[in-house]
């Protein structure tokens, strides 16, 4: 029997023959990722097993994000800690303040992630990098620290569950919501320590910054992974970020694979077992929003015309990429926020900043009375700039709505795509884009 | 080895947001996150919580962000073992890792908020006390034992770097 994109993936870094789903393997990681809130622990697990060198300084990146700027007292320790051991290590993809940006957003432009990679961080996010074609995951601490020692985790191989996208979608529609979308269909737990495997006509039209969205939220189906073959947009992706100048912190790159094939041969074999495989036409899909307080709990935006918004937040490691601002300004051109309601715009990283800058974006964000941020995960989990008090609402491009995520137990959160959210802002009520 | 503790009963899908809110993450210590455990959806439960006390939830227990902080802070306020129908992917891992103690059991809906349980680790039976009843739960594989046994990964790696 074949083998999927991820069980290639998982047995080219392990040195074994065969694979089997269910089995518990050891694995070779290509990258380790920490940030402020992981990191520390993991950099305590480190030093307490008496270990002093990491096993390979480029292969690790630490990224200040979640509560940097630091946000008070006790966050600037722990990100001081990160800065420390960044130093004491001579570990370069460590991303102070200035340079950092949401780390999934971050590594992929930084071209710190490649199809066929095998990639960790503790954050259960990392995921995301599922969209480039890569097996990556979210892990605890003590796993970072482990990997830390000898750059290796441990994996149960998981089934797959494949999920065919067909048609053609509507104009503002997005990534975000066919993952809202699938989300809602599966469960939160739909996906249960599965590989999530994205393809179909309509994922291969999908851009990259629509495709991270999507392989970005497989954890809250309970996914290990979300994962899509890579083409030739992702390629095209690969090699823009390659001869860009940001690329200075990138890894040596090895093309993929077992067989020593190129990228585009990394694909599931015809044979390959599936868990479960799903198939939608997705051609009358209406924009998806998650309401509280799972993300699983979604709706047509059209049923949702009723509910009255205090803040709208468009950013985070789903949501907060150019494509994301591009059309959250499109929308807000021109415009002006309902007065009463919080707009807060967070770019990802400090590139797509400067783009925002340069193309006009965030003119527009502020003349339409929004607050343009410096790079952070900030309010998404409630850390800081833009917290809910005890009954606030608020629709947010992020990708949880846990009771309290943003704040106050007794504040809301749903979820929607940057278009829905721009909308959103306007009426001061959740809003289809179409209806302005 | 065996752990006796009460009954703390939750529900479906509780995330780690629920068992440590993301504002209380500055810190590592396992009993200052303690204070802190399940505060959005049961305030204070910590004050509640016994030392050895037991949770029992339904499916999906421990979803959401990875942070590690959450199985630690069930540690810090007491908590003995998890059972619940079924545990998310890090969590799990986390858990494992970190020695926390828990059990992926079916009859979950025969216990009930305070029922005094008795588990037996090493054969994975559970019995209730207060009900008279008894459970059984599948043993780890191997390689999960392992960890286990050396008390955690970090040991585990040591031990196998020394060989």
């Amino acid at each position: 029997m074949g083998y999927t994109i991820s069980e290639k993936i998982l047995l080219a870094h392990t040195g074994k023959k065969d694979i089997k789903q269910g089995e518990f393997i050891e694995a070779k990681v290509d990258l380790a990722l920490g940030n402020d809130i992981t990191a520390p622990l993991a950099i305590e697990e480190f030093k307490k097993s008496g270990f002093k060198k990491v096993f390979n300084k480029n292969k690790i990146v630490l990224v200040p994000d979640h509560f940097a700027p630091a946000k008070d007292l006790k966050s600037a320790n722990q990100c001081k800690i990160l800065a420390d051991f960044a130093r004491e290590q001579a570990i370069k993809n460590y991303f102070e303040v200035g340079c950092m940006g949401i780390e999934h957003v971050l590594l992929p432009e930084k071209g710190l992630v490649s199809p066929g990679d095998l990639a960790i961080g503790a954050d259960s996010h990392t995921c995301t990098y599922g969209a480039l074609g890569a097996f990556a995951t979210g892990v605890g601490s003590t796993d970072l620290g482990r990997a830390f020692i000898d750059g290796k985790c441990w994996f149960k191989v998981p089934a797959t569950i494949k999920f065919i996208y067909k048609g053609k979608l509507k104009k503002w529609l997005s990534g975000k919501d066919l993952i809202l979308y699938t989300i809602g269909k599966i469960g939160v737990d739909g996906a249960l320590y599965k590989a999530m495997e994205f393809s179909g006509s309509v994922i291969r039209r999908l851009s990259m910054d629509d495709r991270f969205a999507m392989s970005n939220m497989a954890i809250e189906a309970g996914a290990v992974t979300g994962i899509i073959e890579p083409d030739e947009i992702t390629l095209d992706y690969i090699r823009e970020v390659h001869s860009s100048q940001s690329t200075v912190h990138r890894r040596k790159q090895k093309p993929w694979t077992v067989d020593r094939g190129r990228w585009t041969d990394l694909k599931s074999d015809k044979d390959c077992h599936y868990d479960k495989i799903y198939e939608w036409d997705v051609s009358d899909l209406e924009p998806q929003v998650a309401c509280p307080h799972l993300p699983s709990n979604t709706k047509p935006v059209s049923s949702l015309k009723d509910i009255v918004l205090d803040q709208v937040v468009i950013g985070s490691c789903t949501n907060g990429r150019i494509s994301d601002l591009r059309i959250s300004a499109k929308i807000l051109k021109g415009n002006k926020i309902k007065p009463g309601i919080r707009l807060i715009v967070i770019p990802a990283t400090q590139k797509i900043y400067l783009e925002a800058v340069k193309e006009g974006l965030a003119e527009i964000f502020v003349k339409a009375g929004a607050v343009f941020s410096t790079p952070t995960c900030g309010p998404c989990l409630g850390g800081h700039l833009g917290i809910l008090t005890e009954g606030e609402r608020c629709l947010a491009t992020t990708n949880r709505n846990f009771i309290g995520r943003m704040g106050h137990p007794q504040s809301e959160v749903y979820l929607s795509s940057p278009a829905v959210a721009a909308a959103s802002a306007i009426t001061g009520r959740i809003t289809h884009p179409e209806e302005l | 080895m065996i752990i006796k503790g009460i009954v703390h009963k939750f529900g479906n899908n509780i995330n780690t947001d629920d068992i440590i809110a993301a504002k209380y993450l500055v810190t590592t210590d396992e009993k200052e996150l303690g204070k802190h455990c399940m505060e959005n959806i049961a305030p204070g439960f910590a004050s509640k919580v016994n030392k050895g006390d037991i949770i029992v939830a339904q499916e999906n227990f421990g979803c959401g962000s990875s942070r590690e902080h959450a199985p630690r802070a069930l540690k810090g306020c007491g908590i003995s073992a998890v059972i619940a129908k079924s545990f998310a992917g890090i969590f799990f891992r986390n858990a494992i890792n970190i020695g926390l103690p828990f059990l992926a059991l079916k009859d979950v809906d025969e216990i009930t908020e305070g029922d005094s349980l008795e588990i037996d680790l090493s054969s994975g039976i559970i019995k209730n006390l207060t009900k008279n009843q008894t459970y059984k739960v599948e043993a780890f594989p191997q390689f999960l034992q392992d960890i286990v046994v050396c008390g955690g990964l970090m040991n585990y790696v040591k031990q196998k770097k020394e060989k």
